[in-house]
């Protein structure tokens, strides 16, 4: 292997005496000694979250608190990580919600995997699953790290909704064009 | 020998390309041929024309000629025959091909026609689909990408019909969905001939309901289910079960009868979910039984055997071969084999009796035959036994010849291939005087008998080749993994048989069909690989003599047997 020895340059006086720089560095201090802060004492200080931001993903409820998910599938079939998992199932007779038929069972979220794509909110034709504000995600275990249904729902509150396409459905089956 | 008469062909032009098909082919078949699609609902190929959806249709016309000569009227742009086209479109699936006949799928009028019977079809269509579980293989879905407008026009309210209706047992019914093409009304009557569908009312408010006190409960109606181009007709076992693109397809054969249904097995990450049948016209056409659908639950039954035994303790597999070989030379033994198993382990099985020298006797089933798709003989494959040399004649009922030779104690040691010898004929008496080898998949009293048990596969955890009733060799694939502890019956045979004295090199399907096509002679030109997924017919003359239990079913008549001879 070759070696090149390098010539290593000489110091003049007055990088010898460390003062220049040393003073320098003290300008800086001084300087920002007087200006306001740029950083934040997180935790206890929180940035503002600006809109569109994309957060922990969640489940919502609309308004009449009504849970959203019909379990299509379909955030599960466009996850590229394969963070989602979702296991289907029927709503049971006589709990006021039978005409939406179909929800989910059990609704993970495995957030080790989760790469906040958003593209399970984009793809959802019920707009159940939304990316909020939420960023900070920690645990001790793996199993800490899996978002169940119930924190799903937990983080996710409940959103305004536009159309109320169930409840409308409900009314038609009600008063429709039966005859 | 009388030559297999020749098809009229037609020619036939479609979007600009000739083809020549045989006469009474529809439009849409014949547009199948050169790979043109044309939409439809209601047609099914294996069920009467009836063209209620008018989906397929198309422009047509013929080469004119002159009225009074009957000569070509020539085109003067192009130089070829003048066609006449027709001024309205006609349905595909109702016009049979005539010669010269001119076909467009692709011009204005029919795009037109096609979005306007798209756009009346989807005024009560629910918007459904998130919940639907037709989504992903929905006939009205993929034609609305194709010719949908993407929003609604009608501002009116929709119809409401009833949803959730239990048409039977195992099927479902949501009237809003149903776009009245009754094909599920075809089948039940031509197919299945239990004519229980029908609608009822007018107009848009047409349903599709059973006759009073009636109910679609045959054993073909999940039939209604598969061939329901949308979501109206659903199976209530696979109900909201699992969407349709996470489940991989596997080519199966439905085990449960030597008539040997082709099958997709569907199934996502080791759990299958549902079997649907595979089209074959020479055996199955596009059906099969409701009874061979429910067959993967036996894979995560709570009988499922699990753990190798010797002795009642747990052991290795080698441990329980090494057992299982000093028994078979302490003792005089006997072989159990299965119509159940395939023709490769059958193979193994002729070897391992070859190198013991010991007796095989099969397990006969012979239940009531439906003259459809489940025959007499419920054993899939004693073709194979015959075929492979296992057994020269037809299994006896109630292993009546074991059981003597039990009692007279000339054997004394039993291997059974996964076939329950209590149910089978033996008495409890008869199976605790004979040392029990079980190879089997589930629990059962000889399980519980057996001195040595090797857990082994079912039909859908390996590979493997059925010979059915036409003794048309057809093959099986591996659709899931198999549970830990079980082990592939053909490894398990392949070392009984090298630990019996004879070393037998192949435990996989592929090797192992070089030995069965060099040993038996009517399998002699095949390889597993090169088996067609339509299977193989094999010839059935050395074996005409022999009394087979089937009567007819749909694509099998029973060769007319010799008069049985009189003392």
């Amino acid at each position: 292997m070759a070696v090149i020895p390098l010539e290593r340059k000489t110091l003049s006086l007055a990088e010898r005496t460390y003062v220049p720089q040393i003073l320098s560095g003290l300008k800086t201090t001084f300087k920002r000694l007087l200006k306001p802060a740029e950083t934040m004492e997180y935790p206890e200080q929180r940035p503002a979250i600006p809109p569109g931001y994309r957060g922990v993903p969640t489940l919502v409820r609309d308004p009449h608190g009504r849970e959203k998910c019909v379990s299509c599938q379909l955030c599960e079939f466009v996850c590229p990580p394969k963070a989602i998992r979702i296991t289907p199932g029927e709503v049971p007779e006589g709990s006021g919600r039978e005409h939406v038929e179909k929800g989910p069972q059990a609704f993970d979220i495995d957030m080790l995997r989760c790469i906040y794509c958003g593209l399970c909110q984009e793809v959802c034709p019920e707009e159940a699953i939304f990316l909020q504000n939420q960023y900070s995600m920690t645990g001790y275990t793996r199993e800490e790290m899996v978002n169940h249904k119930d924190r799903l729902y937990e983080l996710g509150g409940t959103l305004p909704d536009a159309h109320f396409k169930w409840d409308k459905k409900k009314v038609a089956a009600e008063h429709g064009n039966a005859h | 020998m009388i030559a297999p008469t020749k098809p009229d062909l037609v020619t036939v032009n479609i979007d600009g390309k000739e083809i020549a098909v045989p006469k009474g082919t529809n439009v849409i078949e014949a547009a199948r041929l050169v790979n043109v699609d044309v939409p439809h609902y209601c047609y099914h190929p294996k069920l009467t024309v009836v063209g209620n959806c008018r989906m397929c249709l198309i422009e047509m016309g013929l080469p004119a000629v002159d009225p009074a000569t009957k000569a070509p009227v020539m085109d003067p742009a192009t130089g070829k025959q003048k066609i006449n086209w027709i001024p309205r479109p006609q349905i595909g699936c109702g016009t049979n091909v005539s010669p010269g006949l001119h076909v467009r799928t692709t011009s204005p009028m029919v795009k037109d026609a096609r979005e306007g019977v798209m756009e009346f079809l989807l005024i009560n269509h629910p918007l459904d689909c998130p919940i639907c579980d037709q989504a992903g293989e929905c006939k009205l879905q993929e034609q609305s990408t194709g010719y949908g407008r993407g929003y609604s026009r009608f501002v009116e309210q929709k119809n409401v019909k009833p949803k959730r209706t239990q048409l039977g047992p195992r099927v479902t019914l949501d009237d809003e969905r149903c776009i009245l093409c009754s094909r599920c009304i075809r089948f039940s009557k031509e197919v299945a001939k239990d004519d229980v569908l029908g609608f009822i009312d007018r107009g848009s408010y047409s349903t599709l309901t059973c006759y009073p006190g009636r109910q679609l409960e045959n054993n073909y109606s999940l039939n209604t289910v598969d061939i329901c181009p949308v979501g109206a007709l659903t199976s209530t076992d696979f109900r909201f079960k699992m969407r349709v693109w996470f489940l991989k397809q596997t080519d199966s054969i439905d085990p449960e009868s030597s008539t040997g249904a082709n099958t997709v097995v569907w199934s996502r990450e080791g759990v299958i979910y549902r079997i649907t049948p595979r089209r074959n016209d020479a055996v199955n056409d596009t059906w099969m039984a409701d009874s061979g659908r429910v067959l993967y639950k036996q894979v995560k039954a709570d009988t499922r055997l699990t753990a190798i035994k010797v002795n009642g303790a747990d052991s290795a597999l080698d441990m329980a071969i090494h057992s299982a070989a000093e028994l078979c030379k302490a003792g005089r033994v006997a072989i159990v084999g299965s119509g159940r198993s395939t023709v490769e382990e059958q193979f193994l099985t002729r070897k391992l009796a070859a190198a013991l020298n010991a007796p095989v006797s099969l397990v006969s089933r012979v239940g009531q035959g439906d003259k459809l798709l489940i025959s007499a003989d419920r054993n899939p494959n004693v073709r194979g036994a015959l075929v492979t040399g296992l057994i020269a004649a037809l299994p006896a009922p109630r292993l009546a010849e074991l059981g003597a030779a039990i009692d007279a104690g000339t054997v004394t040691t039993v291997v059974s291939l996964g076939e329950d010898l209590a149910a089978a004929g033996l008495t409890a008496a008869q199976l605790t005087k004979v040392s029990v080898v079980y190879l089997g998949t589930h629990a059962n009293p000889t399980s519980a008998a057996a001195k040595i048990i090797v857990p082994t596969l079912t039909v859908f955890e390996k590979s493997g080749t059925f010979i059915n009733q036409q003794f048309r060799i057809q093959k099986f694939l591996k659709a899931v993994p198999g549970p830990a502890g079980a082990t592939d019956d053909l490894v398990v045979l392949a070392k009984l048989v090298t630990a019996a004295g004879t070393a037998i090199a192949a435990s996989e399907v592929g090797p192992l069909w070089k030995l069965i096509a060099a040993e038996v002679p009517a399998l002699g030109t095949m390889t597993f690989a090169n088996l067609p997924d339509t299977g193989l017919l094999l010839d059935a003359t050395p074996y005409a003599a022999l009394p087979f239990a089937e009567g007819e079913t749909l694509h099998y008549k029973p060769a007319a047997r010799p008069a049985p001879a009189t003392a």
